[in-house]
């Protein structure tokens, strides 16, 4: 029986596969979109004027502060009532790169305050306009900075790309649960799909614990 | 768009939504109970000793972390009946919401536990303590201070996961919200209310941080 399965599983592979391409595509396009798009949420939040960076919080929280599900569903319901048709994909991609951005921009403003002031007075005493400083002195290190947590936001991105599949967007999670209806073992299709986030997912989990382990000292 | 939201129907679905935003928060604490008990144990086997029993927990922890809730979700959904366990939604959700976050929970206490210095351990292994008095006595009560505030936000994350749990057709916030888009056509205002419930749980989340983060720096000083 379970031969059997794992042979009509076997057949489905094209569909896996294809599923598998749309996820990293569907995570490398938002996370593109969220970083050009975090930088600037950064800076505005890091800018000292106190009604952007308000402004941009309050936004960011919104995003942080509701489950993706429901993002995706305003991108993909609500946006067509105020006459912004999407396809799937693009409300998706809209979603998601609005999401990465959102806690991209808070981890980057992290990593701005953290690097220490004297930076940023050396800069200015030496003659810097603003954006030669922020571009040669304060960005590389805050980049520096926030490197392992930058990782972990990526891991976290490949993984909310699974939600998009709730408005039928064919990604690795959608494949599983059309193949499921026809081959009835949830244990043996959803651990391949799993397998497939694993092979994305586990080098950047590895990468993470190294940048970490460089700021630690391992006990126990 | 929020011009024209018609109040109206919110509020004749208010007893809904009240059931609903209750669910949300019962599945949340009950999976937040769980994934706590779960992350003590895979943390404890993560850093023991025991070689083997490490690699359990190690494997534990990676395997959840390299997965999506949603992926995980649907393996217990359509896994479990497979193997002659028969739970309804409800509970599938919850022990699905606890094994997912549990991992997270596992990592955040193990990084409040590394962060204890090193001599700690050796005085204590030097004054003859076993290794669960080392742990009771001298490593939790320093490790837990610094996890609170992970903890809180993964309480956050954990909240906002349980939208997923519509997805197997448990009844919360969203199956609530989607409830009014389709009896009534208006996503809109089905949508807004249930943004606002979940936005309503993630403000007193983050208050209660800042209230934790608040305390610990007068208390410190």
């Amino acid at each position: 029986m379970i031969w059997f399965q794992i042979e009509r599983l076997w057949n489905y592979w094209p569909i896996l596969l294809k599923g598998l391409g749309m996820t990293v595509s569907l995570s490398l396009l938002s996370l593109v979109a969220g970083m050009i798009v975090g930088l600037i949420f950064a800076l505005a939040r890091t800018s000292g004027n106190r009604w952007l960076s308000g402004i941009c919080g309050f936004y960011i929280d919104l995003f942080r502060g509701t489950p993706f599900l429901v993002q995706v569903f305003i991108c993909f319901f609500i946006l067509p009532a105020v006459g912004i048709e999407l396809s799937a994909f693009s409300a998706g991609v809209l979603a998601l790169s609005n999401l990465s951005a959102c806690f991209i921009g808070e981890i980057i403003a992290a990593g701005i305050n953290a690097v220490p002031r004297g930076q940023n007075e050396a800069a200015i005493a030496s003659g810097f306009t603003h954006s030669q400083k922020l571009r040669l002195i304060i960005l590389p290190q805050a980049l520096q900075i926030v490197r392992p947590t930058l990782v972990g936001q990526f891991i976290l991105l490949v993984k909310d790309s699974s939600v998009v599949s709730a408005i039928g967007i064919m990604d690795l999670t959608r494949s599983g649960w059309m193949i499921v209806q026809n081959i009835p073992n949830g244990l043996l299709v959803f651990g391949v799909v799993g397998l497939g986030y694993l092979i994305v997912c586990y080098p950047m989990i590895y990468l993470s614990r190294r940048m970490e382990r460089g700021t630690q000292s391992p006990i126990l | 768009m929020l011009g024209n939201l018609n109040i109206r129907v919110i509020s004749e679905y208010l007893p809904d939504l009240w059931e609903g935003f209750l669910n949300t928060l019962m599945l949340s604490a009950a999976g937040f109970t769980g994934a706590f008990i779960i992350g003590i144990i895979a943390c404890g086997l993560s850093i023991q000793p025991v070689r083997w029993l490490r690699g359990v927990g190690v494997a534990y922890i990676d395997l959840i972390r390299s997965t999506p809730l949603l992926a995980q979700l649907y393996f217990l959904y359509f896994g479990l009946p497979r193997l002659g366990v028969l739970l309804p939604e409800f509970t599938i959700g919850i022990i699905a919401l606890a094994l997912n976050s549990g991992a997270y929970i596992a990592e955040i206490i193990r990084s409040g536990i590394l962060s204890i210095p090193r001599g700690q351990f050796e005085a204590a292994l030097s004054s003859g303590f076993t290794y669960v008095q080392r742990m009771r006595l001298i490593v939790l009560p320093q490790a837990i201070r610094p996890t609170i505030s992970p903890l809180i936000g993964q309480a956050i994350v954990l909240v906002k996961d349980s939208s997923l749990l519509s997805l197997i057709s448990v009844v919360e916030l969203i199956r609530v919200g989607q409830k009014i888009a389709l009896d009534r056509f208006m996503p809109v205002e089905g949508l807004v209310a249930t943004a606002v419930g979940f936005l309503v749980i993630y403000y007193l989340l983050k208050a209660l941080a800042a209230f934790w983060s608040h305390f610990n720096r007068t208390n410190s000083q």
